[in-house]
């Protein structure tokens, strides 16, 4: 089991701080999509109706950015909670989500969720063979045949897919 | 009278009372599964809703809301986990008295004072959401842009977290909702060549992402923790002395829940809140609030559930989210081509009468189901998460991928997921980001037709009397955070 050691909030530099990491991303992210709203087309004046198409967005952009500005000054004079360390079993849970992309992006979707179902099971501790068989491979057929059944589903071309679809 | 028949429409179909019975039992399901609950099951299940008339749909989708919300008490008294964050309240003394060895006592008082708030609040439904659709009538482009902006606003208020995160969430929910094509001007905006993303990011791999595969990630921090669960014997009804103890109680509460979730995206999180310090502050015995007072389980459970039937007002009657969940119904609706607003409740009464019927069905459903199998269902809670959640990511990505059979949706909701685990994290609701999805095209499109109607004169806001009420209850919607922290410090 993971240890939560508490950190000294406010003995760490401001840059270190929580506040800070998410206020500059969150800045950073909006400036960048501020300055994509730049490229956006402009309508011609006899075309246009109201407001240009990249007004809006600028504007709400521009007010997530004085917002977060405003949580980090008041988080200056009152620090947040200092988070949890991530455990190991969350990094292999993100990993998995990259690995389901690569796999259904490659190889095959279906094969994509059993790799993920059976390699999350693993690492969240079911060492059983017949769990691991029933969420990796019995329940996603389940799933499968009732998507395509039910709702007419086509799933993506895949190895496995292919065979099915013939 | 009219009316009234078409409410009881519900009861003579025997398809609808089959999907009232299965969309109750899996939102019991739903409510008891930590870290699920209404609003993800809700999304899982919109997808199957459209092999169903949109009547049957919507039917199903509140039976799911309603009995979700009350789903959750169970595992809130029993293991001290609300199973949907409207359940948080009750932990504060539905697990203290179980752990006296009164689970039983406990979950009835729940189950009985969730079903009278339910009921309750149909009946606020019935009587208010026909007024609220016949005054919208006034309403035009204006009008609708000042009410959508006091939906936002109300957003401050969502839960105990800090109103600037939550109104930051909103206003990423509206900028997700500006990606794709411009409905004006066909202008392509935050595409970034993506020819799928011209069609702009749908609400279901949002709305998945942020509840179901957030909470994964959330679940997986959690892997080794231990509940300590309470045995339920049996489910036993409120004695005489529950029932003079808590009666006014239930009723305040019930008031208090239906009034809240009639405004905008305010939900059953923020009623049970109010419901239960309501409770305390009439309470004869205060003191026993924290330590198993049966009131203080009345007093959230009746108002969280008296919640979902005010949540549906500003949504059947203006379209716009009274809860996250009613924000998936919302979108339920739109997918089956319905139409909320006042038009609704002129063209077809029928549709609309028999939601309301089919609630008040549901409120009585989930109090036999958890009278009756509060038991069994206690025992889905002992399902490992280490084979509970692979099966959820299974439905997750094939509902998702579904809808529009498109891959990319399945990445959007991945996205998402990690995005919402970080939000959660670090304090921001992701509640606001839906309501936000939902309202921005709402917003921006009533803004843009409004200025070209005042020719580009905003002034011409305040001349309009309703939109000026608007803004002005924006106004307190965004002070009323700052007023209760500071009644709170007092």
């Amino acid at each position: 089991m993971y240890k939560n050691k508490k950190r000294a909030n406010k003995s760490l530099p401001f840059f270190f701080r929580d506040e800070f990491k998410v206020c500059l991303v969150i800045i950073l992210v909006s400036v960048a999509l501020l300055i994509t709203t730049f490229t956006f087309d402009i309508v011609p004046p006899i075309l246009n109706r109201g407001i240009q198409p990249a007004t809006f967005p600028k504007a709400l952009l521009i007010l997530i950015i004085v917002m977060s500005l405003l949580i980090y000054y008041l988080a200056i004079k009152n620090p947040w909670k200092v988070e949890k360390k991530l455990p190991k079993s969350f990094f292999l849970t993100l990993l998995s989500f990259f690995i389901f992309v690569l796999i259904s992006k490659t190889l095959d979707f279906f094969l994509a969720i059993s790799a993920l179902s059976i390699f999350v099971s693993y690492y969240w501790g079911e060492k059983r063979i017949f769990y691991l068989l029933l969420v990796g491979i019995i329940f996603p057929v389940l799933v499968f045949i009732f998507f395509e059944t039910i709702l007419g589903l086509r799933f993506p071309p895949g190895i496995i897919t292919n065979i099915y679809y013939n | 009278m009219e009316n009234l028949l078409l409410m009881m429409a519900p009861l003579f179909s025997s398809k609808l009372l089959l999907v009232l019975f299965f969309g109750t039992l899996f939102g019991l399901i739903l409510g008891v599964l930590p870290g699920l609950g209404p609003t993800t099951g809700g999304a899982l299940i919109l997808p199957f809703t459209m092999t169903l008339d949109p009547l049957s749909a919507i039917v199903l989708l509140t039976s799911i809301y309603c009995a979700g919300t009350y789903g959750g008490a169970i595992t809130a008294v029993l293991i001290n986990t609300p199973g949907t964050p409207a359940a948080a309240a009750t932990c504060l003394d539905g697990y203290p008295l179980a752990q006296k060895g009164e689970a039983g006592r406990a979950l009835g008082m729940a189950t009985v004072s969730s079903t009278v708030g339910g009921i309750f609040s149909v009946i606020i439904l019935v009587f208010f959401a026909p007024i609220l659709a016949q005054l919208a009538y006034e309403f035009g482009q204006p009008e609708y842009f000042a009410l959508a902006i006091f939906g936002l606003t109300m957003l401050a208020s969502i839960g105990e977290g800090s109103p600037i995160k939550n109104l930051i969430a909103g206003a990423f929910g509206i900028l997700i909702s500006t990606v794709g094509k411009d409905f004006m001007t066909s202008i392509d905006r935050f595409t970034f060549g993506i020819n799928e993303l011209t069609e702009g990011i749908g609400f279901i791999p949002v709305v998945v992402g942020l509840f179901a595969m957030s909470e994964m990630l959330t679940q997986s921090t959690l892997i080794n923790q231990v509940f300590n669960r309470i045995a339920l014997k049996a489910i036993k009804l409120p004695s005489k002395d529950d029932y003079k103890k808590t009666w006014k109680t239930i009723l305040r509460s019930s008031g208090i829940g239906s009034f809240i979730g009639v405004l905008p995206a305010e939900g059953g999180t923020v009623a049970s809140l109010i419901g239960y310090s309501e409770a305390k502050r009439f309470s004869k015995k205060p003191e026993e609030f924290g330590k198993g007072s049966i009131e203080g389980i009345a007093g959230a459970e009746a108002a969280n559930n008296a919640a979902t039937g005010g949540a549906m007002v500003p949504t059947l009657a203006l379209g716009i989210p009274g809860s996250a969940t009613t924000a998936v119904i919302l979108t339920g609706l739109i997918i089956h081509g319905v139409r909320p607003g006042p038009d609704l409740f002129r063209e077809q009464p029928d549709f609309l009468y028999g939601i309301f019927g089919a609630m008040l069905i549901a409120n009585v459903l989930f109090f036999i189901f958890g009278f009756f199998g509060a038991k069994i269902f206690a025992r889905i809670t002992l399902v490992p998460n280490k084979i509970l959640w692979p099966m959820i990511f299974a439905v997750s990505v094939c509902g998702t991928y579904s809808l529009n059979q498109s891959i990319i949706d399945v990445w959007i909701m991945l996205f998402f997921g990690v995005l919402g685990f970080f939000m959660r994290r670090y304090g921001f609701s992701v509640v606001p980001v839906i309501i936000g999805l939902i309202l921005g095209e709402l917003v921006e499109g009533t803004l843009r037709q409004s200025l070209v109607i005042f020719d580009g004169n905003w002034l011409m806001f305040f001349t309009r009397p309703i939109a000026l009420t608007f803004f002005i209850l924006s106004l307190i919607a965004l002070a009323f955070p700052l007023i209760r922290s500071k009644k709170f410090k007092k």
